[in-house]
């Protein structure tokens, strides 16, 4: 009975991103479905666009980036938030990972008020800048969680037979929050890879990304090449996704 | 993905936990410490607290026409927007729009997070994931997907036609697309909310209930929901405040013809350049967020 109703809810939750699969592989010139034949001419399409293929690449470099600033940011902090309890430690973590809770659009509006009068719009700074806004609060949470989840006594024992702070945080802390690191890399990495609002605020004519670029692409037309870049951004996020499980457990990174 | 995800455990009282609580542990030896902090801060003084104040100042700045900010402090821009019944219609139909997703995707994932929740251990993993894969799918291409169900030559239209609508009626490009690809988009926050909410139900309490001779709507309506309501509250409160400032599904599905406060924001500070009028609908979405999250607070708090 339950499965009755059950079943077509899972299909309205799942329709849109299984139906770019079979329509990436249309061979109509528009939007249509079901296709009339099938072919492979949305891919080759998307590799011969050099707009798209421009912002990838942006996109694939700004994600790098980001997650390494990020990750150098983030981890200090994440250290003293996770170990030492000092006097407003609840509301510094509150602040700093308040852009979570905000909604994009009024971040994406801030930013673009700072970033004119400084000449930010559509460089790389200013996109930089706009991604760690909205990747830093994730890094902080991701790696004070894992963190949290780790025993402490190994790092007190460690410091208590005479290892200094840094060989502490080197041998011991370090290869313990490997995980978490590894799930910030991946969380952080997709995040920034996605990141549509905020972006399209910062971006300038010569200087986009990839879903901004698919943004002004579904706006202005529609025809299946936006379903084989889709079926690609599915499986490059599934990949990573699986990457991460396999490698370090994303479950036990998040400190689950 | 291997292992097993085990269910969230919460108190049994009290609201769900919107952030995770920091265990005290260590010296209280901050000075030391204090240079690790810094980087992060700085970053969030550089890229949130100064661009955010700086938005909520600027509300309070007159603009010239073409865009050009005016000297000195000034209400014009609120007095335009309170005096202004388009404004004031656009606040009350986000709401609306927003209020009327909000019920329809809990309609949608109530059933699918409580098949979920009862589905056995090696089932619930798979289904799962296939609750939260569509969080880690762009919005873009989500919406995009709409637009393939739902566009003039989609599968909806397509299969309306062939039951024998000559003219079936236009789905995206207006409200209609709007809640229907918002609810959809939304619908995995809601399930991982009320799945929260469900790991606090004691399984004993319904066979001890059934056991009595309820029967299986009385156990639903007399046990089941009103300990689910937690979990109802917040995956109630996120699907509102997510609905009420998405932007790229309604740009997309609605075509520009939808205006919303998301929308309308982004039109004000890229196309018509009034960059106070874009940071007073600002101030105004998250006084919208602010209400919403004390109601979420009050009712949180009456049924715990």
């Amino acid at each position: 009975m339950l499965r009755v109703l059950v079943a077509p809810l899972f299909l309205f939750l799942l329709a849109p991103v299984i139906l770019v699969f079979p329509l990436s592989l249309s061979a109509d010139s528009f939007l249509a479905w079901p296709p009339s034949g099938w072919s492979l001419r949305w891919y080759a399409a998307l590799l011969h666009h050099p707009g798209l293929m421009a912002a990838l690449r942006n996109s694939a470099i700004l994600s790098v980036v980001v997650t390494a600033l990020a990750l150098a940011l983030a981890t200090p902090a994440a250290l003293v938030i996770a170990r030492v309890a000092f006097p407003g430690r609840e509301t510094l973590f509150a602040l700093l990972t308040a852009p979570l809770l905000l909604p994009t659009i009024v971040l994406g509006l801030a930013l673009l008020i700072i970033f004119a009068g400084r000449g930010l719009l559509g460089t790389w700074t200013g996109l930089v800048l706009a991604h760690l806004l909205i990747t830093l609060p994730y890094a902080l949470r991701v790696l004070v969680t894992a963190l949290g989840g780790l025993p402490a006594g190994v790092e007190e024992a460690a410091a208590s037979l005479g290892a200094p702070p840094a060989t502490v945080f080197r041998r011991v802390t370090l290869p313990l929050m490997l995980p978490g690191v590894a799930a910030t890399c991946a969380i952080v990495c997709l995040v920034s890879f996605d990141e549509t609002v905020v972006s399209l605020f910062v971006v300038g004519p010569r200087l986009t990304t990839f879903p901004v670029a698919l943004f002004r692409y579904v706006q202005s037309r529609t025809d299946p090449l936006v379903a084989a870049a889709a079926a690609l951004m599915v499986l490059f996020t599934l990949l990573v996704v699986f990457i991460a499980d396999r490698t370090v457990g994303l479950r036990r990174a998040m400190g689950r | 993905m291997g292992g097993g995800l085990r269910r969230p455990r919460f108190s049994l009282r009290g609201p769900l936990p919107l952030t995770p609580s920091l265990k005290g542990r260590g010296k209280a030896d901050l000075p030391s410490h204090l240079w690790l902090l810094l980087p992060a801060v700085t970053a969030n003084l550089l890229v949130f607290l100064w661009p955010m104040l700086n938005l909520a100042t600027l509300s309070f700045r007159d603009s010239a026409s073409g865009g050009a900010l005016l000297p000195g402090f000034s209400l014009a821009t609120w007095a335009g927007l309170l005096t202004d019944s388009y404004y004031a219609e656009l606040v009350v139909d986000s709401i609306g729009v927003s209020l009327l997703i909000t019920a329809l995707t809990l309609l949608c994932a109530y059933p699918i997070a409580w098949f979920v929740h009862r589905a056995p251990d090696r089932w619930r993993n798979l289904l799962m994931v296939a609750c939260i894969a569509p969080l880690l799918v762009s919005a873009v291409v989500r919406t995009y997907g709409w637009l393939v169900i739902l566009g003039d030559h989609g599968l909806v239209p397509g299969l309306l036609r062939a039951l024998g609508f000559a003219h079936p009626p236009p789905l995206v490009f207006n409200q209609t697309g709007v809640v229907i690809g918002l609810t959809e988009v939304l619908m995995p926050y809601m399930i991982l909310s009320l799945l929260a909410g469900f790991g606090r139900l004691n399984p004993t309490l319904e066979e001890a209930a059934a056991s009595l001779g309820a029967r299986p709507i009385a156990v639903f309506r007399r046990i089941i929901l009103p300990l689910s309501l937690p979990g109802v509250l917040l995956g109630c409160l996120l699907a509102f405040v997510l609905a009420a400032s998405s932007f790229i599904t309604p740009s997309l599905l609605g075509g520009g013809r939808v205006p919303l406060l998301a929308t309308e924001i982004y039109d004000e500070a890229i196309v018509t350049l009034n960059w106070p009028v874009a940071a007073a609908l600002s101030v105004v979405v998250l006084a919208v967020f602010g209400v919403a999250l004390v109601l979420y607070g009050r009712l949180s708090h009456a049924v715990a």
